[in-house]
């Protein structure tokens, strides 16, 4: 089986390239065969290429991912605009209550999070899922958080990721489990992300899902429809030239 | 009682010893699980190769997800970073054995 973690939290800068290269080499020995790296904006395409030599040599495809953290609806809508044609996975992580609707509203936005172990900054509700649902968003599950946190923190945490889980299970909301780590003394097998989610409810099978079949979904319909061949959703060029006409 | 068995691989900054081992899984359970939790688990240690960095625990059958979910919780042994993999959960210690080997 296949596994794919969507959000390792490489160094991207040249100087640090070894430190990437030791947290791709961790990535593969744990058995993925997929890692999801935020690329920020700015970055250069051949910082992208160099850390796609590096995960070929460890037998890993590198899919890129675009981190979006708006303060409001219009910056959210500004930020879609500038990288949705370029990043294979979009990630939005939602403070506030009308952005978090508005992401949920919106079709070119793949994972919602949300990052605040604060309840009353958590807004995955019935409406947020209902909306989510609709527009075939996934609901991003951090475990560096949750691996992180201690005591107390970590109670409300849990409580909060349970809650969550069942309504997303409610309204049909894929569930994304990724590591969301820079740290290799924080990733984790699979099979032992899947044995932290009992914590939130989450059964074995569920969870699973959650390392491959949702986070490989998502990136083969972006692929698809990033791919130079796709006209509109369900229409695509499967081939071209002279001896297509009159076909 | 019926029982598990599950071999850890530890992955570790520096070199530990058993106790550092046991202590980590056992405060994890605690933490997680509480004190009720962690009497239900009956978790022991039964074997722990410095060498290859491996383990073995036993738990109550009935605990075997709260032990793994506690295992997979650890992020440090004796103050030092470290994250623990579980590689095999076997029924007997012999079956688990065979496992390792092969």
């Amino acid at each position: 089986m296949r596994f794919a973690d969507l959000n390792l939290r490489l160094p991207i800068a040249e100087q640090e390239r070894r430190q990437a290269e030791e947290l791709i080499k961790r990535s593969a020995e744990l058995g993925y065969s997929s890692i999801g790296v935020p690329l920020p904006v700015e970055v250069s395409q051949e910082e992208i290429q160099d850390l796609e030599r590096i995960c070929t040599d460890y037998d890993l495809d590198l899919i890129k991912r675009g981190d979006l953290k708006p303060k409001n609806v219009r910056d959210l809508l500004r930020l879609l605009r500038v990288l949705r044609g370029k990043r294979e996975v979009i990630a939005v992580y939602c403070d506030s209550k009308l952005a978090a609707r508005q992401t949920a509203r919106d079709h070119r936005v793949d994972l919602i999070s949300f990052p605040s172990a604060d309840p009353r900054r958590r807004f995955f509700d019935f409406a947020e899922a209902e909306l989510a649902s609709k527009a075939s968003a996934a609901l991003e599950i951090d475990m560096a958080k949750l691996l992180m946190l201690d005591g107390l923190p970590r109670a409300r945490l849990i409580s909060n990721l349970r809650r969550e889980v069942a309504v997303a299970k409610k309204f049909d909301v894929p569930i994304v489990i990724s590591s969301g780590s820079a740290d290799k003394y924080l990733l984790r097998r699979p099979q032992d992300y899947a044995s932290l989610a009992y914590l939130f409810d989450l059964d074995h099978q569920a969870a699973v899902k959650a390392l491959s079949a949702a986070p490989f979904g998502i990136v083969d319909r972006n692929r698809r429809k990033l791919s130079p061949n796709h006209v509109v959703p369900g229409v695509r060029i499967v081939r071209g030239g002279e001896d297509c006409q009159g076909v | 009682m019926r029982h598990r068995y599950v071999s850890v691989k530890i992955d570790s900054e520096q070199d530990i010893d058993r106790w550092d081992l046991l202590n980590a899984v056992s405060n994890s359970l605690l933490m997680l699980f509480g004190e009720y939790g962690a009497s239900l688990s009956e978790l022991a240690l039964i074997d722990y190769d410095p060498k290859s960095n491996h383990g073995i625990f036993r738990c109550a059958h009935k605990a075997l997800e709260m032990v793994k979910a506690s295992v997979a919780a650890v992020t440090e042994t004796n103050r030092k970073k470290a994250a623990l993999q579980i590689v095999y959960v076997s029924g007997t210690l012999k079956a688990l054995r065979k496992k390792s080997t092969e």
